[in-house]
This record gives C-alpha cells, sequence and structure tokens, in this order.
C-alpha cells in the first residue's frame, strides 16, 4: 500500500512557517531563557548555553547536510504567504506562568505547546506524540491539566497558562518536584514536566486515596522508561503531606 | 496541517453567522488531532470556548440540563450526575485521560469520530491512500479486508465497519437524552437515538446535524424512580484506552423481576448502540444469570464479524451478562 511517507509527515513540514521567524543558528537570542529543568547536580554550572541551544545549532547543521530534499520539498516562502492571508487574530498575547508575553504574526495552526517552545523559548513542556496520547506536552491552563498539543495558541487569550517553569526553579522546587527527584521519578526524563504538571494538578482533584486512583489519575502520562512506581511513591507523598 | 481562519465568537448569534462554511472547535482533542492528520481541513474554525453554554441546570420537570460546552471532568464529577445519572460520571471517566477530560466537552464528545486506523491515515481516501468511504465516499474500506480487530460488529455495512468510540454517548443512549441544536434553520430537538446515523451507504454522514448546527445542551429525562445503573468497559489496557465492548444499563428491579431496562453498548456498533432486543429479551423477566444470557444472545444475534473481531461477539455478551448482574443486584 503506497502509504506515503510524504503524506503522512506533511504535518510536520508544514510546521516551518511557525519557525520561520527563527534563525535556524545557534545564536542565543535575546529572549531566550535557558530554563530547561536542569539536573541539580548541574546547578552550579554556569555555562548559559542550553541544552536546547547546543542541538538545535547540531540540527542546522544536519539539515543542510542530509535532508536537502525535504527542504526543497517545503519551499519556505509558501506558507508565510498564507500566514499573511490570516491577518485577523495573528497577534495574540498570552499569560504565562504571571507574565505577558504578546506575539506577533502567531500562525493559526501554532499549538499552545508549539508557541510555548518555539516562540516563548519555554522548552521544559514537550512534545511527544503530539496527538494527545502521551501527556508529555501536560501544562495547566485556568489551574487544571490539559494537553497543550490539542489546542490553538489563539484559543488562549485571557487564559491563565502555566507550565513547569512556572511550578517551581531549582533553588525553589515545588513540592512535587522534590518528591520525584527524592523518588527517582524518572530516568530518562523526558515525560517528567508533564508527569509532575498533571502530578500538580491532581492535588486539587476529587481523586481517592488508593494506588489504583492514583494510578488511573496519572494514567494520561506515558512514561516510557517506566518510573511508574517511584512517580506513584512521590505522588502519594506529597498527597500525604498537603 | 492547512492554515485556516480563525474567529472567536463571542455569543451565540455570532457563532452561528458565517457558520456553515466553517467548523466550530470547543476542546478540540478531537479536531486538532484530525487536523494535524489532514483528515480534517477546515477552512475557518470558528471558536465558541466564551459561548455561555458552560452550566449544569436542575430542569423543573426534575431532569438536568447540560450545556454542550461543559467539560467531560465537570461533568463526571458534578453532585446531580454522580447521584442521579452514575452510569454518565461512570462512563465518562472511562474515558480518555484526566487531561483530556479537561478539554473535551459534552457537545464536542457527541461527535467524537471513530478510531478506525485506516479512517485516521493522512492519505486515505486519496489516489494511492487505503480505501476510505468515510473520508472519500466510494474509495472503498480498507478495514473490511484489511486489520479490522477493534472495528463494528453491529450496524455495519458493506461501506463501512468503523466503531462510534464515545463512552459518554453509550451512557446518553441508555439515558435516553435529548440533544439541543440550534441553526439556520432556528432551534430544534433530536432524540439522542436519531442523532447518530448507521453508516448504510453513506459513512461520510455520520449524525443528523446540518451545515452550520450548533449543539447548545444536552437534557437528560428525570431520573426513573427506583432505577439503578452502571456502566462497564472491557479493552486491552485498564485505562487510558477505547472500549472493546462496553454496556451502560438502567434498571429497575421489583420483586426479582425486571420492570424497566435500558441496554446500550459500545465498542461494538458504528453507533452508540441500543439492543432493543436485549430489552424486550429482559423487559418483566427475573432477574437471574438465566436471562441475563438470553438477552445477552438477543444482543449480538445479529453481529456480522470480521477477520479480527470475531473475539468481540463473546466479549460483548459477556459485558453484558456482568453488567446486567451489577445493574440489578439488590443488595
Amino acid at each position: 500500500m503506497a502509504d506515503s511517507f510524504d503524506m503522512r509527515f506533511r504535518h510536520l513540514r508544514s510546521r516551518t512557517p511557525e519557525r520561520s521567524d527563527h534563525e535556524l543558528v545557534p545564536e542565543f537570542a535575546p529572549d531566550q531563557q535557558s530554563i530547561d529543568l536542569e539536573p541539580l547536580s548541574l546547578e552550579s554550572a554556569t555555562v548559559r548555553v542550553s541544552r536546547r541551544t547546543f542541538l538545535s545549532g547540531l540540527g542546522a547543521t544536519s539539515l543542510i547536510a542530509g535532508t536537502v530534499p525535504l527542504a526543497a520539498a517545503t519551499p519556505v516562502a509558501e506558507p508565510e504567504q498564507e500566514q499573511s492571508e490570516t491577518a485577523e487574530g495573528s497577534t495574540v498575547t498570552l499569560r504565562i506562568n504571571g507574565k505577558d508575553y504578546t506575539l506577533k504574526n502567531l500562525d493559526p495552526r501554532a499549538t499552545l505547546l508549539d508557541t510555548l517552545r518555539e516562540r516563548v523559548h519555554l522548552t521544559g513542556t514537550k512534545k511527544g506524540c503530539d496527538h494527545g496520547q502521551c501527556g508529555a506536552c501536560t501544562v495547566h491552563v485556568n489551574g487544571r491539566r490539559v494537553n497543550s498539543c490539542l489546542s490553538f495558541a489563539l484559543m488562549h487569550e485571557g487564559d491563565e497558562i502555566t507550565t513547569i517553569e512556572g511550578v517551581g526553579q531549582p533553588g525553589n522546587l515545588h513540592a512535587m518536584q522534590a518528591a520525584f527527584v527524592e523518588h527517582d521519578g524518572y530516568q530518562c526524563g523526558y515525560c517528567t514536566s508533564g508527569q509532575i504538571m498533571s502530578a500538580v494538578a491532581l492535588l486539587k482533584e476529587p481523586i481517592g486515596e488508593s494506588d489504583d486512583e492514583v494510578k488511573q489519575a496519572m494514567s494520561g502520562n506515558i512514561c516510557r522508561c517506566g518510573a511508574y512506581t517511584n512517580i506513584l511513591a512521590a505522588v502519594k507523598q506529597v498527597r500525604s503531606r498537603a | 496541517m492547512e492554515t485556516f481562519n480563525y474567529v472567536k465568537a463571542p455569543n451565540v448569534e455570532k457563532a452561528l453567522a458565517g457558520a456553515q462554511q466553517a467548523k466550530f472547535i470547543a476542546g478540540g482533542t478531537t479536531l486538532v488531532d484530525l487536523m494535524k492528520l489532514h483528515v480534517e481541513t477546515p477552512k475557518t474554525l470558528v471558536d465558541i470556548n466564551l459561548l455561555p453554554l458552560d452550566k449544569i441546570e436542575k430542569l423543573p420537570d426534575g431532569g438536568l440540563r447540560i450545556g454542550a460546552m461543559v467539560r467531560n471532568s465537570d461533568l463526571a464529577w458534578n453532585d446531580d450526575v454522580k447521584k442521579a445519572y452514575p452510569v454518565l460520571s461512570e462512563a465518562l471517566l472511562s474515558g480518555a485521560s484526566p487531561q483530556l477530560r479537561n478539554m473535551a466537552t459534552t457537545g464536542g464528545n457527541l461527535l467524537q469520530r471513530t478510531r478506525c486506523m485506516y479512517f485516521r491515515e493522512p492519505s486515505a481516501g486519496t489516489p494511492g491512500g487505503y480505501g476510505c468511504n468515510k473520508r472519500t465516499p466510494g474509495s472503498g474500506c480498507a478495514a473490511i479486508e484489511g486489520f479490522n480487530r477493534i472495528h463494528a460488529i453491529l450496524g455495519t455495512s458493506d461501506k463501512c465497519i468503523a466503531t462510534h468510540p464515545s463512552d459518554m454517548c453509550v451512557a446518553m443512549a441508555a439515558l435516553e437524552a435529548v440533544i439541543h441544536v440550534e441553526g439556520p434553520k432556528g432551534k430544534r430537538t433530536i432524540a439522542f437515538a436519531d442523532f447518530h446515523k448507521l453508516p448504510g451507504d453513506t459513512p461520510h454522514i455520520e449524525n443528523a446535524l446540518e451545515p452550520g448546527d450548533l449543539i447548545t445542551y444536552v437534557d437528560l429525562p428525570k431520573p426513573v424512580e427506583g432505577a439503578k445503573s452502571t456502566y462497564l468497559k472491557l479493552r486491552d489496557r485498564a485505562s487510558y484506552e477505547f472500549a472493546l465492548s462496553s454496556a451502560a444499563i438502567v434498571a429497575r428491579v421489583e420483586g426479582g423481576h425486571i420492570r424497566y431496562i435500558r441496554v446500550t453498548m459500545g465498542g461494538v456498533g458504528t453507533k452508540p448502540w441500543r439492543s432493543h432486543e436485549a430489552e424486550a429479551a429482559l423487559m418483566g423477566k427475573p432477574a437471574n444469570a438465566a436471562t441475563f444470557k438470553a438477552a445477552a444472545e438477543a444482543a449480538l444475534a445479529k453481529a456480522k464479524p470480521h477477520k479480527d473481531n470475531a473475539f468481540k461477539v463473546e466479549l460483548a455478551k459477556r459485558c453484558l451478562v456482568r453488567s446486567l448482574k451489577t445493574a440489578t443486584a439488590t443488595a
């Protein structure tokens, strides 16, 4: 069956315009904050090159070297035209972690997830499946946990958005973040910010006391490393002390 | 994703203006997903999140009015729903994840689209892609001869065997909800049983809505006095998974005999499936294992399994027997 690779990944390629206002060079953008939650042991490191800045530099190089046909197949100019057609709603102010961010020329297709990561550079929120199946992108909107990949940024003007960066920072961790550290609630760490956002939200939800009920309440967050037992221990500890 | 115009509607009137060429977006949990897959390609999105349809109110006749924008989690945790319609609360909490339930709305869930993997394939219904009559009428159905473990065994046609995925709808079918719609032709109500359409020769037509129609409320009739209800969902894993078979039962037993019964099923039908056959086999009969078994046989008598989903026939029967036992237990 000609289940074409091109078609299947078309949605990924057509996201290019959202990034078009960023240069694909490993340059530190002035508004970029190095806010990835870094391992505590690295807290003393003063090098302010984030993992992201470093990797996106590598990405730019390999893109040029390796995937010319893909890049050639999607002229960046074409979607930009479409972007200018949708003048309405293209400037939006989002309130994130108590701060207002005015974003100009925002593509209506930009999800809240991509906007947080690519425009506001709050990269603690992770993109896993991009289809609401893994929970890595979990953030709070008006205090409730949601999948930021399934929502357009334009829909969130006036909302109070909280990301992992707004929950706590190294040196001033939220009790849930500290409990994840204490109980080793992760291995690779990719799902961790989503797990913690879910765990913080469930403190305010009518969830029962049993392990089964807590597991059920955390089931929207998938951990490929299988740190579930430790995650459960962390959540239970914070709930018992709340 | 194809680009689109985005409009935020401040009220119902504004939402309806020009909506015929547009799609409404509420929680986005189905629509955004399917837009990324090129299944949905709306030219205009009308954001209805500001509409004042987010209340749950008691009706004078003892029923309950649910605004179309009420989120699944709010509906599931509502005290009136938990007390008077536990089957609905249980069904909602068995579906999706807490994050998705915080986003997904009552109106949106009525329009939830199938998880058929051929339907969800970006190129389905296009030349060179899988056949999908839901995507492109006349392009065929890849599921009928393909991998069809999750597909329907009731209400299918030779054009489509896609399963209706909603849990909420199964409970609402058992509760005989009424859907309120506002559109270009004014306001009207649609009985739950008439809302979802069988695929027949037109699987691309999934419900009774017409272009520009907006779901505004869902009314639940007054709870049946003395009745108990339950929702049982069977699936490949214990949570965050679609039903392979589910059942919603509303039953009243008096003197050991069944005096009121509604039987609906999920995971096995092309629409939220009400089994009048099972109800007929139960009504007036003693509430015991033999009756439940006979009802389950009646419910599945017309089942049409395919290559990979024959197991669903037995699974659905056992699902019915178990849930009937729970709903009619006297203790």
